[in-house]
């Protein structure tokens, strides 16, 4: 691990105001490291995804600062932070969000065709990525037609191929069986982690807790401890 | 861009029962607002069908005209007064009435009758049978080949029949642009016949058709023939006071008015409701592009995309399922007078416009108001 990937630093945020006002991440300042797969654990409640949305890009703080690579994302124009999601972030939503109106390959190119790739050339280069996931042969079927675990790989995929400097997964494996959540989670180790990455996650999963470099665990919305991986 | 209006364009087409909806509604709306225009704009044309198949570039009659078929006779020194005016190249009388026909079989018909000008025939139809000059014969008239053609049992050339008790007999068989509005058939005779068939009183010039030297002398034989108490007007002019008439004076065009109104509403309730309910049903994955990445402005060029493919596809749609429906009709019912037009279109086009905008307006506003943490939290 070298250079900080991300620094967060005395982060707040709450919802709501007056009396109905609900902090729900109380100045957490963290690093996370290129070549890290670093999780955040902790009760429902605890504010976990609201400090990765913020770390992300998707959700503004009340105060404290997020810096990726040395930047300082929430300095950046709407559209900018747009730019800086699509160019920098990976993301693999809690419930995936395929498109179920497009094929598999279509969806994984949809990062691609955001960033104004020719349609042919970002399909085939989906298809590629939906080969490193293990998927060839199903690039043109619905995600419908696909498990929940085909389904996992092909948001993996799709938040691969653009080669994000960073990657976002919010509770990978909450509805996968354990098996196929840890086959996923080994796989993002051995196959999209590199030192020239840092993969954040969300998760209550602790079987999955082999194979993460740290874990930051939260409570209340606070950073309550740092654990190196696979001590759960 | 191309990339992501093909993106919003999969997302649309593939969703094939919403697009279907979506389509039928415009479709609906479309083929309604123009079956519609066009039936009033065939009945407007059809109301002028004198002044077309006459084809004079100017009309002098009596201000009190409205339509072409409530005619005011004007006394005989009009046309000579007309004749005149400085810049008028000819003016020649012309007389329209209505008359009744008794057939062979003893049935009765109601027939418009047009008298030519003796000399010049000026106004004469274009025969598909018989010789022009045979309008000078003993008791001549030729009769219109047009879709009422058939009440007069279908004449052939010396073909008998009564006119107000004189004998008439049928000389030639003609065509004419435009058949009438009223559903009775036309028989040409020349000026001085038809007021000697027609009962007519003390005045019997029903125009006087001129045509001026030039285009500029028009302002001129206007306001001359205004001077002698009457009023002078171009074909378009009169087309015009016709069309307005009908228009403003009989109900007919605010009926028709209210009914374009009632099409546009349905469209715009069936496609909007649907658009929308397209637009929530994807609103999640609207927030997932935009956390991916997406701008604003590429969500809101998505949409309207959406929206204007489905709207242009649901007015071309309409506009060939209106048109065949017309033709159809038509070789079911030859006096249905539907015409499609240009200001149709275009008056449809802009009604699909606004439903198309007004249906984008509701699900831009939604999918902007989306927060990208909402679909992370899920």
């Amino acid at each position: 691990m070298a250079e900080a990937a991300i620094r967060a630093t005395g982060i707040v945020k709450w919802f709501g105001e007056g009396e109905a006002r609900t902090t729900a991440v109380k100045d957490v300042s963290i690093d996370a490291y290129f070549g890290e797969m670093l999780y955040i654990v902790g009760p429902s409640g605890s504010g976990k995804t609201t400090l990765l949305s913020m770390l992300s890009g998707i959700l503004r703080p009340n105060s404290g600062s997020v810096t990726v690579e040395g930047a300082d994302i929430w300095k950046l124009s709407s559209d900018k932070l747009a730019d800086f999601r699509l160019h920098k972030i990976g993301f693999v939503f809690q419930d995936y969000h395929l498109f179920p109106r497009l094929t598999t390959a279509e969806n994984v190119a949809i990062p691609l065709i955001l960033k104004r790739e020719n349609w042919s050339n970002a399909i085939v280069e989906a298809k590629k990525y939906l080969e490193i996931v293990g998927l060839k042969g199903r690039a043109d079927l619905p995600p419908v037609k696909l498990s929940g675990g085909e389904q996992q790989r092909v948001a993996i995929a799709r938040a691969i191929v653009g080669k994000p400097d960073i990657m976002i997964m919010d509770e990978p494996t909450a509805s996968l069986d354990g098996d196929t959540g840890q086959s996923i989670v080994r796989f993002v180790k051995e196959n999209v982690l590199n030192d020239k990455r840092c993969i954040l996650i969300v998760t209550h999963d602790d079987r999955i807790s082999e194979f993460a470099t740290r874990i930051l665990k939260m409570e209340d919305g606070r950073l309550i401890g740092v654990e190196k991986g696979g001590s759960m | 861009m191309k990339g992501i209006l093909k993106l919003a364009y999969k997302l649309l087409v593939n969703d094939k029962a919403k697009f279907t909806a979506l389509l039928v509604g415009i479709t609906f709306a479309v083929f309604l607002m123009i079956a519609m225009t066009s039936l009033f704009a065939g009945v407007l044309y059809r109301a002028s069908a004198t002044v077309i198949n006459l084809g004079a570039s100017m009309w002098v009659m009596d201000p009190s005209v409205q339509t072409v078929a409530n005619t005011i006779g004007m006394p005989d020194y009009v046309l000579d007064a007309v004749r005149s005016i400085p810049g008028v190249n000819y003016a020649v009388p012309v007389y329209s009435g209505g008359g009744l026909v008794k057939l062979a079989d003893g049935a009765y018909q109601a027939v418009n009758v047009v008298g030519l000008d003796d000399t010049s025939l000026f106004g004469r139809p274009t025969l598909t049978q018989g010789k022009i000059e045979d309008i000078y014969g003993e008791n001549a008239f030729i009769a219109v080949k047009d879709t009422e053609f058939p009440k007069l049992n279908n004449p052939a050339i010396g073909t008998e029949f009564e006119v107000n008790d004189h004998r008439g007999v049928i000389v030639g068989i003609a065509t004419v642009a435009s058949s009438g509005l009223f559903g009775v058939p036309t028989l040409y005779t020349t000026y001085e016949r038809a007021l000697q068939y027609i009962p007519n009183p003390r005045f019997t010039i029903s125009y006087v058709l001129v045509s001026p030297k030039t285009p500029t002398d028009v302002a001129n034989i206007k306001r001359e023939v205004q001077g002698l108490g009457y009023l002078a007007l171009t074909k378009d002019d009169f087309m015009d006071k016709i069309s307005k008439f009908y228009m403003f004076q009989t109900g007919l065009g605010m009926n028709l008015l209210i009914m374009t109104i009632m099409s546009f509403i349905v469209g715009l309730s069936i496609s909007g409701q649907t658009f929308y309910t397209f637009v929530l049903e994807n609103i999640e994955k609207f927030g997932a592009l935009k956390a991916m990445g997406t701008k604003s402005r590429e969500l809101i060029l998505m949409i309207l995309f959406q929206a204007s493919f489905t709207a242009l596809t649901g007015y071309g749609l309409g506009i060939g399922l209106c048109a065949a429906t017309i033709a159809l009709a038509k070789m079911r019912l030859p006096d249905y007078a539907a015409m499609i037009t240009y200001w149709n279109l275009a008056l449809a086009f802009v009604m699909v416009v606004i439903i198309a905008a007004l249906s984008s307006y509701f699900g831009v506003r939604r999918v902007l108001r989306i927060e990208p943490f909402e679909v992370f939290r899920g």
